[in-house]
């Protein structure tokens, strides 16, 4: 009776497990299948839901950045790029700098100046972004690769403060005061002791940083109407609104755009685990 | 806390090397938000229009007025409710049974607990194309799928119906941010020390009651958290609409954010849409503290 019991349980967790991998697995799944289809088979009743053959034409294109609308896919990616890379390393800097002071300093209006930060976390990116878009077009960055950097800034670096703060708090102080009796200086400490030890703290924040950079949207549309520093969800956005859209290029791009934060995840995902649980937040 | 072998002159300098370490951060801080927080309120005091010039007069508080006034801001609101608050219950209560569910010892563990995390990590644009995709009323999967098992004999125009619209941005949302729940749920059952359940399990504590009696308490922090975090960003959610709906159709998804968005920048109504943009930031700092308030006569919340 106990045995059959236990065994109708491990069914039914099975059933369960399955079923929420399905979940997860089929709609981005489809996604991936319509990117090597062609457009026949996608655009035929009743549908066909496994192509014939791989269709790569559109990756093909992507990857040559020359015909149509994939043209630009490109250097969408490369502004991507260049833009979460720039933001996510100027914030693990500034940032893990500024959360050694809060975790080891004392000074004044230090909690005061720490609570600000982490309330930030909660204003919505569209009270800031009207008077960075007025800020910008005055000073002429609008459409411009820096300003989407720094737009970026405005909501990883809290992140990078709050995740390297609770980082630095588990490495033990001892530390730090043998170098200092040893004669290290307070600077070298923090460069030659602290920053070493927090490798894997800087990687999971960095990581972390880069994906939601990497992700966001919202302030590259305001930002950016050009191609000069559209970034690539941007240039996908435009793929859904254009008339008599290609389907199968569609989601091609949305394949490429989902892979790298999509493999940094996976790979990292104990990183990115640590990162959600202790700092409980998106972009 | 000071070491008494460490000499004073190590901590004597500490606000100038606060300082030092600061000033980046500061600077970023006072750039991206400081300033434009407080140039946000000055705007929402006048009537500055791109379109119109001579614009920006300040107008004191008539821009609230009007946003007050606007039927059109009261149906947003209502919409955001309801986005609200179907999907931040549905991911709360999504989030604990797929913890607890990860949580119990299966065949392939690790490599669902990796899997789950692909909603959160795939850009919301692209989450936003794949589910237009799903839904499209000529060709997609969803169409397809239910006229191929014989629910439905014509495919019908999902996208084009309000609340069927308002159900598959909710639907979307709830597929990339259940992971977030499910994570931190997770995190939190591996705190909760095993002595537990094997002394409810001698008293002969049966499931459903260990859930409510041990379980469920310990979890109630790491849940408030969540239903604070997931509120703030309910309130925010643009990408997902701007991308499926554009706020369509007739307004069936047009929620607070995306429409601050039409009125700032489609409209250029900068000064109306800075006081609207106020409006969002007080009530998201409202919800925050009301929760925050309910929260401290509870138990202390870590992260």
């Amino acid at each position: 009776m106990v045995g059959e019991h236990k065994k109708g349980g491990r069914v039914l967790l099975y059933a369960a497990v399955l079923f929420v991998c399905l979940s997860i697995l089929i709609p981005y799944l489809w996604l991936v299948i319509s990117s090597v289809s062609h457009r026949v088979e996608l655009t035929s009743i009743p549908l066909k839901w496994i192509p014939d053959s791989l269709n790569l034409e559109n990756y093909r294109q992507i990857a040559a950045g020359s015909s149509g609308i994939n043209a630009s896919l490109k250097y969408g990616l490369l502004n991507s790029l260049i833009i979460a890379g720039v933001a996510t390393l100027f914030c693990l800097f500034a940032g893990s700098l500024a959360a050694y002071a809060f975790s080891r300093l004392r000074f004044r209006g230090k909690n005061v100046v720490f609570s600000f930060i982490l309330v930030t976390q909660v204003m919505p990116m569209i009270v800031l972004i009207i008077p960075i878009y007025i800020i910008m077009s005055k000073i002429g960055l609008l459409n411009t690769i820096p300003a989407l950097i720094i737009a970026d800034c405005a909501f990883i670096l809290p992140l990078v403060i709050w995740l390297m703060r609770s980082f630095f708090e588990s490495i033990p102080r001892s530390l730090e005061e043998m170098a200092c009796i040893d004669g290290c200086s307070r600077f070298g400490t923090i460069f030659r002791i602290v920053m070493p030890l927090s490798t894997p703290g800087l990687a999971a924040s960095g990581i972390f940083a880069f994906i939601i950079a990497w992700n966001e949207f919202f302030s590259a549309l305001i930002l950016s109407s050009t191609i000069k520093s559209k970034t690539i969800s941007v240039i996908i956005s435009e793929y859904s609104s254009k008339v008599g859209v290609d389907y199968v290029a569609m989601a091609a791009a949305g394949v490429v755009a989902s892979i790298p934060p999509v493999i940094l995840a996976l790979l990292f995902q104990k990183y990115i685990v640590q990162g959600l649980t202790a700092g409980s937040v998106k972009g | 806390m000071p070491n008494k072998l460490v000499s004073s002159d190590f901590f004597e300098r500490e606000s100038v090397l606060a300082a030092i370490l600061l000033t980046p951060a500061l600077l970023i801080v006072l750039g991206v938000l400081i300033f434009p927080m407080v140039t946000s309120l000055g705007l929402s005091f006048t009537d500055l229009k791109l379109t119109k010039p001579g614009s920006g007069l300040f107008i004191g508080f008539k821009n609230y007025v009007a946003a007050l006034k606007a039927p059109l801001f009261w149906a947003s609101m209502l919409r955001t409710t309801i986005f609200g608050v179907s999907t931040v219950l549905t991911e709360t209560c999504l989030g604990v049974a797929i913890a607890m569910l990860l949580n119990q010892k299966f065949l392939g563990r690790g490599f669902v607990r990796g899997l789950v995390i692909l909603p959160w990590a795939l850009p919301y644009v692209v989450n936003g194309i794949m589910w237009k995709w799903i839904f499209d009323a000529n060709y997609g999967a969803f169409n397809a799928a239910l006229t191929q098992l014989g629910l439905i004999d014509t495919y019908k125009i999902w996208l084009g119906n309000p609340k069927a619209a308002m159900v598959i941005v909710i639907c979307a949302n709830i597929w990339k941010e259940t992971p977030v729940a499910v994570i931190l749920i997770l995190a939190a059952l591996q705190s909760i020390p095993a002595e537990l359940y094997e002394a409810a399990a001698i008293d002969g504590a049966r499931s459903i009651r260990r859930f409510f009696r041990i379980t469920f308490p310990l979890l109630k922090p790491i849940i408030i958290t969540l239903i604070i975090i997931k509120t703030v960003w309910a309130l925010k959610e643009f990408d997902l609409i701007y991308i499926i709906t554009k706020g369509g159709p007739a307004n069936g998804t047009n929620m607070f954010s995306y429409y601050i968005y039409q009125n700032t920048f489609q409209f250029l109504n900068f000064g109306y849409g800075s006081a609207l943009a106020y409006l969002l930031t007080i009530l998201t700092i409202g919800l925050s503290m009301l929760y925050m308030k309910s929260l401290k006569g509870g138990l202390d919340v870590e992260g």
